[in-house]
């Protein structure tokens, strides 16, 4: 039954043009039809015609593919406006470019302090925070677990004092820093704000964000240090404490990139990230947090992997994802609390040490994926990471990729510049039916925590880890350079940056000397209140601020809400 | 020691505090694949806890999976304890993040293949089968 004797009251004219799209539509039916034909005569060359992330793809998208249901002000609207599929904001690029962050910190503060100033000479945005594995775990410099790890994978970070060391000349009212830190993100925080109270700027002047996203590192990304009650309950006093102290600092930034980059594929990176944010969000509302008091300042962090067309597809998805989610289910007010706002990286994973100036395209195109996806900060990688951390030369390489695609490529002239492509709405549609199924897998687990438990999220990103292995060894998975065009991949031909192994010792002497110099009692008092507070279910990052300003030392203050809150011990499995 | 037919024991470790194991995962899970009997400690482990895993569980092979740049503390920390121990027929191998020059100096205290990013699992297991094979021939 067509749609015209459905409606026999409808005037004429309107009739009229209903038959004519009536017909249109049908004639659109008859030119695919025999274009498929000559499709299935021609032979398709032997390759995989799928995603990364294993979907398969159609050879041609067309307005038959687009949902039906949805109407394009429900499911695409305008930048800046529910459900925000294109863009978070009205203006986006014309106004204002992404911020270029390059994710940086080695050795020591001073070392790191150096290369912060040497990316902001030369054009650099924002400051990102590298911190080394043990800051990452909570262990001071000096730490027994530390040997071999201080000052290698990031900067050593151990008290405030280093934070200030690591901030000299850098001014925090004006410079915004995103600090990647999760099990002891509330200590690491106090830290910077006392380092900025040093500089003689107050916590509602400080613009930018730490990562403080614990369910991811049960994971995926595996820096933790307390179970997950307790690190909930500490990441719901952050919210509290900055919704009141900071309002321009975003205390989380929910995080897909390690879950990516750890296996998962762009749909369960998408599902698995926006759940998790949807369950600090319960968190917050079950303290009795007013939802539109936390909410605007959430912010997200999403990788970009090879797969063009379906990255620029799951940022889209996510917005459209998150607004739907933040109105509907939990009764947000603020379009704020509406709007996904999200920093990128380029795919570490997809990097290879094979050939390694091929990188540097990889991350280009990546890095327009993710500028054409609409994000609000990126980082690119340097080509020389799967060896080491980047030399200054491959950092500079990195940061003018994303000059010249700001400046040279013309894709930040307009807003969404992929909106209405069918295939580019298809896989978005696609994306965002597949996370919805996932959530429902979730809740059939139990929800988020009772996965991590159980080990539920770790072996289904462990599976899809193992599939794109075997895709890749099998020679399926075309890789340049490692499994095919593999001329001149014999030996790495690049310079890579040594870390300097007297910086352990530095590091340790200049703790020494901490903890001679500062005053003893006055470390002891505030760890005492801190323990107390802890226990007492009071909101603890005041008191751990006081044990930053004396300059208690990272391990000693994890030491203290370790003694009531015990430590993380995970499933082992593979 | 090793009686032919019977599956090579092998200890998939990740020593320090970096949590980078994925390719940890994946490795152990290919030399299952492959037909070894897989023993994998989880992250963060010390040195002494994995050579009592290793003496414990009887293993061919201790496997390191290194990410983080401590690989010149690691993997010689490892070996000495495992000599400490009186372990000598055992191979400690591995994988990760480690430039050549290191792997060099490694391999010159005694230490086996070290694998980079990029090495098709396939690899890792033929190594350790044909070292596993010239070890029963020995005895």
């Amino acid at each position: 039954m067509s749609t015209v004797e459905r409606d026999v009251t409808a005037p004429p004219e309107l009739v009229e043009r209903l038959a004519e799209a009536e017909e249109e539509l049908q004639r659109l039916r008859e030119q695919l039809a025999e274009w498929e034909r000559s499709y299935a005569e021609t032979p398709e060359r032997d390759a995989l015609f799928s995603t990364v992330s294993g979907q398969e793809i159609e050879p041609l998208y067309s307005p038959l593919d687009r949902s039906e249901s949805a109407s394009y002000e429900e499911a695409l609207g305008v930048p800046g406006s529910y459900p925000f599929t294109r863009g978070p904001y009205a203006t986006m690029y014309r106004t204002r470019l992404w911020t270029m962050r390059q994710f940086a910190g080695f050795a020591t503060a001073e070392e790191t302090n150096e290369r912060y100033k040497y990316l902001l000479a030369h054009g650099q945005t924002g400051l990102s925070v590298a911190f080394d594995f043990p800051t990452l775990m909570g262990y001071d410099s000096d730490h027994e677990r530390s040997l071999g790890e201080v000052g290698v994978c990031g900067v050593a970070i151990s008290s405030a004092s280093d934070m200030v060391r690591l901030f000299d000349g850098i001014p925090l009212d004006q410079v915004s820093v995103s600090m990647t830190i999760n099990g002891p993100a509330i200590i690491l925080f106090c830290f910077y704000v006392a380092a900025a109270e040093r500089q003689g700027v107050s916590p509602d002047q400080l613009r930018g964000t730490v990562q403080n996203d614990i369910l991811k590192e049960y994971q995926a990304q595996h820096a933790w240090v307390f179970p997950p009650e307790p690190a909930l309950r500490l990441i719901v006093d952050m919210f509290e404490w900055c919704a009141d102290n900071t309002p321009k600092y975003n205390p989380i930034s929910i995080s897909g990139y390690h879950i990516r980059e750890a296996g998962a594929t762009a749909g369960q990176e998408l599902a698995f990230t926006l759940r998790n944010g949807f369950e600090y969000v319960e968190r917050g509302i079950e303290r009795g947090l007013d939802v539109d008091r936390f909410a605007p300042r959430l912010s997200f962090f999403f990788d970009v992997h090879n797969d063009f067309f379906e990255e620029i597809a799951k940022f889209r998805a996510a917005r459209r994802i998150w607004a739907k989610g933040m109105k509907e289910r939990y009764g947000a007010k603020n379009p704020d609390s509406w709007r996904l706002r999200t920093h990128a990286q380029t795919a570490g994973v997809t990097l290879t040490a094979q050939q390694p100036v091929n990188n540097v395209v990889r991350v280009a195109y990546q890095a327009m994926a993710a500028v054409l996806g609409g994000t609000q900060s990126l980082h690119t990688n340097s080509l020389d990471e799967t060896l080491a951390l980047p030399t200054e030369e491959a950092a500079r390489i990195a940061l003018r990729t994303q000059q010249l695609l700001a400046f040279e490529s013309g894709v930040a002239n307009t807003i969404d510049p992929l909106a209405g492509s069918f295939y580019v709405e298809s896989l978005t549609d696609a994306l965002e039916a597949e996370a919805e199924d996932i959530f429902r897998r979730i809740d059939e687990v139990g929800g988020v925590v009772p996965g991590i438990d159980t080990g539920w999220f770790q072996r289904e990103i462990g599976a899809s880890a193992l599939r794109q292995q075997e895709e890749i060894d099998s020679g399926r998975r075309v890789v340049v350079g490692l499994n095919h065009f593999t001329e001149g991949s014999e030996k790495i031909e690049i310079e890579t940056l040594r870390i300097d192994p007297g910086v352990e010792e530095r590091q340790c002497a200049r703790m020494a000397r901490l903890r001679e110099e500062r005053d003893g009692d006055a470390v002891e008092r505030t760890l005492g209140v801190l323990t107390e507070a802890c226990r007492a279910s009071e909101n603890v990052l005041a008191p751990t601020l006081e044990c930053a300003r004396a300059d208690c030392t990272l391990y000693e203050i994890r030491a203290a809400m370790e003694t009531v809150f015990g430590s993380y011990k995970e499933p082992v499995m593979f | 020691m090793t009686e032919e037919g019977r599956k090579i024991r092998v200890l998939v470790a990740k020593p320090g505090l970096d949590g980078h194991d994925r390719g940890a995962k994946v490795i152990a899970a290919s030399f299952r694949d492959a037909g070894f009997e897989v023993i994998y400690t989880g992250l963060h482990q010390t040195p002494e806890m994995i050579v009592s895993a290793a003496v414990q569980e009887d293993v061919d092979v201790v496997a390191l999976s290194v990410l983080s740049g401590a690989h010149m503390t690691l993997f010689p920390r490892v070996l000495d304890l495992l000599e400490e121990e009186g372990v000598d027929h055992v191979l400690l191998t591995g994988g990760g993040i480690i430039p050549e020059d290191d792997i060099t100096a490694l391999q010159e205290l005694g230490i086996g293949r070290l694998f980079g990013p990029g090495t098709p699992t396939s690899e890792a297991v033929s190594y350790i089968r044909e070292w596993f094979a010239t070890q029963a021939e020995r005895v």
